[in-house]
């Protein structure tokens, strides 16, 4: 029981860091849900997160993974709900707020302010999944193939990515990683 | 706003709860923003496009993953609080579900060497997808020298110093956001 309202208290938390991405909450789950509460090891999280990139939808279903680990379907839907409701409050009652504040001399301000630390976030939180994906040479080459292809085509993600999985698999076939 | 637009229908709940449910298991690969505009804007025009751009952008502003604020804006604009609610439901649903199955299946064999090599793999080719994310992100966000200094000093303080992403939001914010403060200049 204690374990689930770590998960709400947790996932709830998380949410509300989630500016410009989910991305940007990814350096406060991997300090939370690696170092503080030790609910899965730090290539556990970036396995769940990298998977979540693959299945439709809003980005960060991985949450549901994570709570499974820790305690089954009460755990996912804990986590899912502790997740997504309070934001979704937020931006519920903002929105119908917002279009109220189109004048308002302030809200450029704050769109473009904030625009930029949301970007700086997602980096940040770049920075420390790279730390522990890219072990390798071969992983970087992987990860800057991907970015150089995303980047020049308009190319489903899904199929790189996964053919990122398949070289990994290759990888270990041929026991260069 | 489109109110007076009286060639854009409003849907049934139902009919609401559909066309999110199948967005959400169809948009593979992220870039759900697009499948959104596709869904919305093109095939059912439910909105035009001006209120669909004015609704991204406050989901871009909020907390809240992008297609979650969206589906709740939308359902909210054509049916009120339920709508919301059956939007993101439905938006929601399948990539939930199918996370559900891969934390079980992951508990149950994600261990063995191969499925540890592929999820290694994909995990690289996630670093790529994020980076160009990064670069869209800040091509539409960034636009002076000083737009640059905050974001490489949030990184910087919060991938390296590890300063709590709430405090570097709440201080990097509050600074970026006087710096594009109101200026008098800028009254009509």
């Amino acid at each position: 029981m204690k374990q689930l309202w770590d998960l709400a208290g947790v996932f709830a938390y998380l949410s509300l860091l989630t500016i410009g991405g989910g991305m940007a909450a990814f350096p406060e789950m991997k300090e939370l849900t690696v170092d503080t509460y030790h609910w899965v090891t730090f290539p556990e999280l970036l396995h769940f997160y990298s998977l979540g990139q693959l299945a439709p939808g809003p980005n960060m279903m991985m949450v549901a993974s994570i709570g499974v680990t820790v305690a089954h379907i009460p755990g996912a839907l804990v986590a899912l709900v502790a997740f997504f409701l309070p934001t979704g409050l937020l931006t519920f009652f903002i929105g119908r707020l917002w279009t109220h504040l189109a004048t308002w001399r302030w809200r450029p301000a704050i769109q473009t302010g904030l625009g930029s630390v949301a970007v700086g976030l997602v980096l940040a939180g770049a920075i420390i999944m790279g730390r522990g994906a890219i072990t390798q040479f071969f992983f970087g080459v992987i990860a800057l193939a991907v970015f150089l292809l995303l980047w020049r085509t308009k190319i489903n993600p899904a199929y790189p990515v996964v053919a990122s999985g398949l070289i990994g698999m290759a990888l270990h076939y041929f026991n260069i990683a | 706003m489109s109110d007076a637009d009286t060639s854009l229908s409003k849907p049934s709940l139902g009919k609401l709860f559909w066309v999110f449910l199948v967005m959400g298991a169809t948009s593979i690969g992220g870039g759900v923003v697009a499948y959104l505009r596709t869904g919305l804007v093109v095939r059912q025009r439910w909105l035009d496009d001006v209120t669909f751009v004015e609704l991204l952008s406050i989901s871009q502003t909020l907390p809240g993953l992008n297609a979650t604020n969206m589906s709740i804006l939308v359902g909210d604009r054509l049916r009120g609080g339920m709508g919301a609610l059956v939007a993101t439901l439905g938006m929601c649903l399948p990539g939930a579900s199918l996370m559900i199955a891969a934390g079980f299946l992951y508990g149950a064999g994600g261990d063995g060497p191969w499925s540890k090599a592929f999820l290694h793999g994909i995990a690289a080719g996630a670093v790529g997808l994020i980076l160009v994310v990064l670069v869209q992100l800040g091509a539409k966000t960034l636009k002076t020298f000083a737009d640059y200094v905050f974001v490489a000093a949030t990184a910087v303080a919060v991938a390296f110093f590890k300063v709590p992403v709430p405090y570097a939001l709440i201080v990097a914010g509050i600074v970026a956001i006087w710096w594009h403060r109101p200026r008098d200049k800028d009254v009509p």
